[in-house]
């Protein structure tokens, strides 16, 4: 196997029951899913969920114990073969940037175009300084440049060889809050100009939101749910899925038709069929938009705490069962604590598991 | 894709013989102090009584009143000086900061003979006196310089360095805001620094009085020179003069304790360092500005030591070796190649070998290599008169077998093949100085974050290519530090050189050593200058890494 400048963009690369880990104990178990071309994907998880470890067996850094890792068909890793990361063509940008601190900006980049023509490389080397908005920084070092300079430094050096996939590792977790609002969108701009397939590990759902078309969310080395932002937030599938994206209260209720649910705010109809059996106890997933403030419902909670968010209210109230869920209100609907105020729910699809 | 090998098993294969050879090199790096407490655990009570009823009790009294006078001496001097020249501002505070670091450069021995030659009866001084007054021998007190004071004197001189080096870090290290806090609830200046400052850095000045105690307890030189009875001059004493190995393990095992007791003091108050530093590396320079008389104050307390620790004794040794020594020979030649190129070897050999512990635990955290790293380091603690008797001991038996199984089974007639050679001696200097070079090359592979190893072979290298193009480069300075100081080390080592050197093997500490014995004070100038000139290198070095360190910081 050589190196060779690789031009050929990624079809897909397919997880198939990969578990990941050191004698005894799994880190990553029986993980599948699936990155199409062009795809920016996320693992997105709390810390120690095995995130990292997926994304260091796809870079070839972990062997495997069960399952295969396939790009465009060819296995590259299996619990018999572990084709060396240098032979993968899979770029890696890492948490803590990794810029090799006796090398020019420049020479950083270039690290990986060893085997390119000087010309092409240098070239290269400038489109991409160009790309990250670091023209004319190629001879300064890497200790010069602030964090979020570093981070796209590392990116640009990540993305020179072309690799066919990227990987990112909490590429945004040292830098502050600022910065990262301003870099996300710019990183995602970048790849999908370059047409770049890539995958993020993040535990800031915020992050994988803004960045990736599909989010797989792990927790305890197994992968709950792959979908859009969209589905993992409006329709998780399981309790952790629920609970760990966006906020959101478990309102206990009971079924009371193939479409209906009875709780403390009154008969909940969806606009699916639920498919639980009737007189069923579930939790019913509650998001803090879901619950609107309204004067005239027949349904009331007390106020227990408040935040005003400019635009909106957010209150913490107290329903008559003792259970406390969110509620939005207008900002107009400046109401004190310990008042009661009447509420109604606006729900699209019912989320519930079985209690 | 049929050629590709599992990195994993490549990894586990690498790690595996890292991982024996590292267990390998604490295993024999930790014989000398296992022969000592085997002879300390076997030795029978004739001998414990025999040293109990006469010297025990001289040696013990000498080595803890030499402890204590040093450690205040060192502290008085230390912690002050680091406390003006980090919190403090005045002209010409730069040059200090790195100035007091100077008297680190000269090995206690060699102060000691300076400051004899220049004191005792025949020395300019004295000599002066009796000029001016008229006054003969017996007519005038005068102090001695060859007693514990003076040993006490010389000792703190070379050593306090350490103190001022670690209460510095520390001083700096605080945060301003603490500082700042303490002003805000009431404190005056002075109050915050007896309230809080020196509190705060407690942990620091331990670590470096800790420091400065061992280097005391190993010294040999100066003890010897000065007739004052300790530990140290006692074991080689029994050694030599009586040849009596196990009496002088049993004296080296009394040491080890205190030794020990040192470390674990040292132990217990860096257990707290964790919970003491404030995590900001302070880089501003809001330093209280000094002025008028307290400027002349300062340069009082932060000249004096540099004058008398170095330029007075580097003065002489000046004067000495250009004008009224010998003029070194051939010989002298001879001597200084001997010293150069035994230090140049074992600091290859040293860093070589910390070289393979480093990366022994880089790629495998596992206990054994951890205990490895640990054993392989505690040879800084040991005085050279243990290391040199662990050496002999064991070599010498194994030389001893040698010989007689060659007489028993062929012909051949073998000398002593490890006990008689620089084997021996290279093998001490391992020991005692494994621990400095470890220290230096880890720090150096630490900032190697793993991460760029797998930035480099997600970029296409292979793992020999990323050693080449990531590490050496990045790594070369540490080696080369690590090297510079072993030799530095090596070259003013004098006990474990003076015992296990081969016959008729000179080196430069031996040969300053021994001309000051036969009170030829003045002709042992150009060696001690030499070493002391050589010596500057680390200090160099050290002063340069302080006073960058604040713009390295995060």
């Amino acid at each position: 196997m050589t190196s060779l400048p690789s031009h050929k963009k990624l079809k897909e690369m397919t997880l198939t029951n990969v578990t990941v880990g050191y004698d005894g104990g799994a880190i990553v178990k029986e993980a599948s899913f699936q990155l199409l071309e062009g795809q920016i994907g996320c693992l997105l998880g709390p810390s120690g969920c095995g995130k990292s470890t997926l994304l260091r067996a796809i870079a070839g850094f972990e062997p495997l114990m069960t399952g295969e890792i396939k790009i465009d068909g060819d296995i590259i890793s299996s619990p018999s073969i572990t084709i060396n990361p240098e032979e993968r063509h899979i770029g890696m940008v890492f948490q803590d940037i990794a810029l090799f601190p006796h090398l020019t900006i420049a020479q950083n980049i270039a690290f990986g175009l060893t085997a390119w023509p000087k010309k092409a490389a240098n070239e290269r080397v400038d489109y991409l300084l160009e790309l990250v908005g670091l023209s004319g920084f190629q001879a300064r070092y890497p200790h010069s440049l602030s964090g979020g300079q570093q981070q796209r430094v590392a990116l640009a050096r990540a993305m020179a060889p072309k690799p066919k996939l990227l990987l990112m590792d909490e590429p945004f977790s040292g830098l502050d809050a600022k910065l990262r609002e301003e870099l996300v969108p710019d990183i995602r701009e970048i790849l999908q100009h370059e047409k770049m397939s890539a995958l993020l590990v993040t535990h800031d759902q915020m992050e994988a939101f803004a960045m990736a078309d599909q989010v797989s969310v792990m927790d305890g080395g197994e992968i709950h749910q792959t979908g859009s932002p969209y589905e993992v937030y409006h329709e998780p599938e399981t309790r952790f899925v629920a609970s760990f994206i966006g906020h959101g209260d478990f309102l206990p209720a009971t079924v009371c038709g193939p479409d209906c649910v009875h709780s403390d705010l009154g008969n909940i109809h969806g606009d699916l069929d639920h498919g639980f059996a009737d007189n069923t106890d579930v939790d019913l997933l509650i998001r803090p938009d879901d619950i609107l403030h309204d004067d005239d419902s027949e349904f009331v909670g007390e106020i227990v705490s408040k935040w005003f968010r400019g635009s909106h209210f957010l209150y913490r109230v107290k329903l008559s069962s003792g259970k406390v869920v969110y509620c939005f209100a207008s900002s107009h609907h400046d109401h004190h604590l310990g008042q009661e105020i009447g509420l109604t729910v606006h729900l699209d699809h019912l989320v519930m598991f079985p209690r | 894709m049929v050629d590709s090998t599992s990195p994993s098993a490549a990894r586990r294969l690498k790690c595996n013989w890292l991982k024996i050879a590292a267990v390998s090199i604490a295993a024999i790096l930790a014989l000398p102090i296992l022969v000592v407490l085997v002879n300390v655990l076997i030795g029978n009570g004739d001998v414990w009584r025999h040293l109990y009823e006469t010297v025990l009790a001289d040696y013990i009294q000498n080595s803890l009143l030499l402890m204590l006078g040093v450690g205040i001496g060192a502290f008085a001097i230390g912690v002050p000086c680091a406390w003006l020249t980090s919190m403090c501002d005045f002209p010409g505070r730069k040059l200090l900061s790195w100035a007091l670091l100077l008297p680190m450069a000269m090995p206690a021995y060699i102060i000691a003979y300076t400051y004899t030659g220049i004191f005792d009866f025949a020395g300019p001084v004295q000599t002066f006196i009796r000029s001016v007054t008229g006054w003969s021998y017996g007519e005038y007190w005068f102090f001695e310089v060859r007693s514990l004071g003076g040993a006490i004197v010389m000792l703190t001189l070379v050593l306090y360095p350490y103190v001022y080096l670690m209460s510095r870090a520390a001083f700096l290290e605080q945060s301003e805001n603490t500082l700042e806090v303490s002003r805000t609830l009431g404190y005056s200046s002075r109050a915050a620094f007896f309230k809080l400052a020196l509190p705060l850095a407690r942990p620091a000045i331990v670590t470096g009085l800790t420091l400065v105690l061992m280097e005391t307890l190993a010294d040999y030189g100066t003890v010897q020179f000065f007739g004052v009875n300790t530990f140290t001059t006692g074991i080689l004493r029994t050694f030599y003069g009586f040849g009596d190995v196990m009496a002088a393990s049993q004296l080296a095992g009394i040491l080890l304790l205190f030794v020990i007791v040192l470390i674990l003091l040292e132990k217990h108050s860096r257990r707290r360092i964790r919970y003491h530093a404030s995590g900001l590396r302070k880089a501003s320079n809001r330093r209280i500005q000094l002025t008028g008389s307290r400027v002349f104050f300062t340069y009082l307390v932060c000249w004096l030591p540099i004058l008398f620790g170095f330029l007075i004794p580097v003065g002489i040794l000046l004067y000495w070796a250009l004008f009224k020594a010998e003029v070194p020979d051939s010989k002298f030649v001879q001597l200084a190649w001997n010293s150069l190129y035994l230090a140049a070897l074992a600091a290859m050999i040293v860093v070589g070998l910390a070289l393979v512990l480093s990366y022994a635990i880089r790629l495998n955290r596992g206990v054994s290599v951890r205990a490895s790293i640990g054993i392989a380091g505690m040879g800084y603690a040991l005085p050279g008169t243990i290391i040199a008797i662990g050496t002999i001991v064991p070599l010498a038996w194994l030389d001893h077998r040698i010989i007689d199984f060659m007489k028993q089974y062929t012909d051949q007639r073998v000398g002593l093949i490890f006990s008689g050679t620089l084997v021996a001696l290279l093998f001490a200097y391992t020991v005692r100085f494994m621990a400095v070079s470890l220290g230096a090359v880890q720090n150096g592979l630490g900032k190697i974050k793993p991460s760029m190893d797998m930035a480099g072979r997600s970029l296409g290298m292979t793992p020999a290519k990323v050693l080449a193009r990531i590490h050496v480069p990045l790594l070369k300075g540490s080696v080369l530090t690590a090297m510079l100081i072993v030799f530095v080390d090596v070259l003013k080592e004098l006990p474990a050189t003076l015992v296990l050197r081969p016959f008729n093997f000179n080196t430069l500490a031996v040969r300053a050593f021994e001309l000051a014995s036969d009170e030829r004070l003045i002709d042992a100038a150009p060696a001690s200058l030499m070493i002391v000139l050589v010596g500057l290198a680390p200090v160099i070095l050290l002063s340069r890494s302080i006073s960058s360190r604040a713009e390295f910081s995060k």
